[in-house]
């Protein structure tokens, strides 16, 4: 019996104004019943392009078939052969791009909701078999290292130790999760979750030294020849926030959106017990149309400003923020300046930020990444009165891991160089996730982890 | 020895502490000129500090410091055997020393603390070293010892002349170019202000100078980019590309505006924690 309803089931979530209020998490997840009846909404169809849709290639139409027979923990079993993080992809992973992007059903009407049961399936899970007892897996002698605790380090690990190899992840943050804990906001992924996932992997033997920082405090060839590490995997995240290079961009007031971020995610700024320092400015323009001024735009409004500015270059066509995203942000009240770009920033005599001068722009032909280039319209100038400006225009590769190791070789964006298996020229050392590839996705970055461990179990089975 | 235990607490006047703490992993690299992020308890802010010294067989770090915010008043409140709960490091470039025949370095208040490894690692280096230790009164000098026997010569100055003699650092440091001191570099560490008149006299001279500079920061990274600062027209990040830069190049009209971003958080955070619990907020 295949539900033939067109539209997803919705997703059970806090009212547009109550949620811009406080850092709950957004969206409720569907009940038993919901998702039932959404998975009864996939068709089984041959090819499964949503397997392919999907960079770790989690079995879906097979987990969908368990929760359509309201076999969850079956479900669950299915979904982590193959991915080791479920309960932070079904809520951060761009589904529209990926699995939901090729849903059969999404032809006429929308797509099986696979993200939300993933969701639904990790939730379910952790309610109800969270305190199960985890072995730890059977050693095989091998010791790797990892260096840096976020998706695409957390990824490796687990696949790492689940093939019973000595793991230990080097983390130069006081806590582990990287993007996952400093940069995505409580609301959209309750930093609970993250630390339930990597207490499970502490269960399974894998061993994490935050505060530890490769590159200064050990090297990555020390942590080779020194502490006996057969292999290292290279997990160091995207780096370096990018300004813009306009006049005023270092005014007080204006900040990078990983600055916003973390002093609110990562050291709770929201919560007065805290002592982390930040501002409440009452209008503030985030510069970007990605995730991240996704969320740093909806983090303003919760704490407390009267308006925020979305300002971006190109159109609501163009726009990169995950569909949920922008559609979560509108609701909220996140007001949005599309064609629009920042020439400078304007302070008062104390350097304190009073305002943004604005172009506008139109599309013209498509450049190098296949988009309409943007160009300016003249004498389209205009004032936006801001007190705050956050620039969420992406992220510079951080040289540190390639200046201090020997012999390592960077790829043409400046990120660290390796194969399509995510070896780099130096056999032993594997590198993934925005290390290489310049900021992209949690998903990506996981994926990347994956095909590491794949890499490092091949190497070092030889 | 637990992680980051205080192993030793000593008063160096009322405001000013040194601690030796218990950090092998950043002990075991650690040069001068480098600094540390650390965080008092789960509530904490990361706040960076230089260190003062290190020993790396030993696997200690050496953290003097002045309490002035909320941090640091809380940093008073931990004793022997307490620890922080969490250190990480060392951070950004060591000072370069390499070339260097002569110098003169130039502290100012609890500045003088942080340029107290610089002064010590490049005498040890064979460098000779001049420093001259400013403060403004004599309750707050510091270090005078510690000074004599890692520097060539030591000038102390105080703005009221209750100790040494009654001067500004910068006007002593024209006294020794004018004398025929022949510096290969300057060093300045102390407050934005007192750098910024150090270094336009070293250029005034000819001479290239170094100033330590020290920034709100988050990660220490890179990450977070909210140490910037304009050197010769470019975005620098203190933490991965200094903290030390030629101070011919910093713009330091910008450096003092960003420095005093948060200063009426921080006072109003300083009276409130205070007055609540007398410096101490969590005793569990």
């Amino acid at each position: 019996m295949i539900n033939l309803q067109r539209e997803k089931n919705p997703m059970p979530e806090q009212a547009p104004d109550v949620r811009n209020k406080n850092f709950l998490e957004v969206t409720l997840g569907y009940t038993e019943e919901q998702a039932i009846n959404e998975a009864l909404r996939c068709v089984k169809c041959r090819k499964k392009p949503c397997m392919d849709g999907c960079p770790v290639m989690v079995k879906i139409p097979e987990f969908v078939a368990k929760v359509a027979e309201g076999e969850f923990e079956e479900a669950y079993q299915i979904i982590s052969e193959t991915s080791s993080l479920p309960a932070i992809c079904g809520r951060v992973c761009p589904q529209e791009n990926q699995c939901e992007g090729v849903c059969a059903r999404g032809v006429k009407g929308m797509p099986v909701a696979i993200g939300r049961l993933e969701r639904f399936v990790a939730d379910w899970h952790a309610a109800n078999y969270g305190d199960e007892e985890i072995k730890p897996a059977k050693g095989n002698g091998h010791k790797v290292a990892i260096v840096g605790a976020g998706p695409a380090g957390l990824a490796c690990a687990g696949d790492l130790i689940n093939k019973g190899y000595e793991v230990t992840v080097f983390e130069s943050l006081h806590k582990t999760g990287g993007v996952l804990v400093y940069g995505i906001p409580q609301f959209r992924l309750p930093k609970e979750i993250v630390a339930a996932e990597v207490a499970k992997l502490e269960a399974k033997g894998v061993k994490f030294e935050t505060d530890a920082i490769v590159g200064r405090a050990i090297t990555v060839d020390e942590l080779i020849k020194e502490e006996k590490f057969e292999s290292v995997f290279i997990g160091t995240g995207a780096g370096l926030p990018s300004f813009m290079n306009i006049p005023g961009e270092n005014l007080l007031g204006v900040v990078s959106a990983n600055e916003y971020l973390t002093r609110i995610n990562l050291m709770k700024a929201y919560k007065d017990e805290y002592d982390t320092p930040i501002m409440h400015p009452k209008r503030i323009a985030v510069v970007g149309g990605g995730n991240v001024a996704m969320d740093a735009a909806r983090c303003a409004k919760r704490m407390g400003a009267e308006a925020v500015y979305v300002i971006y270059r190109r159109s609501a066509e163009e726009i990169p923020a995950r569909a949920e995203e922008l559609h979560h942000a509108i609701e909220e009240g996140i007001i949005f300046h599309y064609l629009t770009n920042p020439v400078q920033v304007l302070g008062d005599d104390k350097g304190n930020v009073t305002g943004i001068e604005c172009v506008k722009m139109e599309l013209g032909a498509p450049d190098a990444s296949g988009r309409r280039r943007p160009i300016e319209i003249e004498g389209s100038n205009f004032v936006e009165d801001v007190d705050y400006v956050i620039m969420s225009i992406g992220t510079k590769l951080n040289k540190l891991i390639l200046d201090t190791t020997d012999n390592l070789k960077a790829n043409e964006r400046g990120g660290i160089g390796t194969d399509d298996k995510a070896e780099t020229n130096r056999p032993e050392i594997f590198a993934g996730g925005d290390a290489v590839t310049g900021a992209a996705t949690v998903i990506k970055a996981m994926g990347a982890g994956k095909t590491a461990a794949a890499g490092i179990d091949e190497f070092l089975s030889k | 020895m637990k992680r980051f235990e205080i192993l030793s607490k000593r008063m160096l006047n009322d405001n000013i502490t040194w601690l030796v703490i218990s950090a092998p992993l950043v002990a075991r690299k650690a040069k001068p000129g480098q600094f540390i992020i650390l965080r008092t308890d789960e509530y904490g802010e990361r706040i960076p500090l230089t260190m003062a010294g290190h020993d790396s067989k030993k696997g200690t770090i050496d953290l003097i410091y002045a309490a002035v915010g909320r941090t640091t008043m809380l940093m008073d409140q931990l004793e022997v055997g307490d620890c922080f709960a969490d250190i990480v490091g060392p951070l950004g470039k060591p000072t370069e020393m390499e070339g260097l025949k002569k110098v003169c370095v130039v502290g100012g208040g609890t500045g003088n603390a942080l340029a107290y490894p610089l002064a010590k690692g490049m005498h040890d280096a064979g460098i000779e070293v001049d420093m001259i230790t400013g403060f403004k009164n004599k309750d707050l000098v510091i270090l005078q010892d510690e000074f004599k026997a890692g520097t060539d010569n030591l000038y102390l100055v105080t703005d009221d002349g209750t100790a040494g003699e009654k001067m500004f650092t910068t006007v002593k440091l024209e006294e020794l170019i004018a004398a025929g001191n022949d510096y290969d570099e300057i060093v300045a560490v102390g407050p934005p202000i007192m750098m910024k008149f150090t270094c336009e006299i070293a250029q005034k001279h000819g001479i290239k100078s170094i100033a330590s500079l020290t920034a709100y920061m988050i990660d220490g990274t890179g990450m977070c980019g909210g140490c910037r600062c304009n050197i010769g027209g470019e975005d620098k990040f203190v933490c991965v590309d200094g903290p030390d830069f030629d101070g011919s190049l910093v713009d330091w009209d910008e450096l003092i505006q960003r420095s005093a971003y948060y200063s009426d958080q921080e006072k109003y955070d300083r009276e409130h924690v205070c007055r609540l619990t007398g410096g101490v907020r969590y005793n569990d």
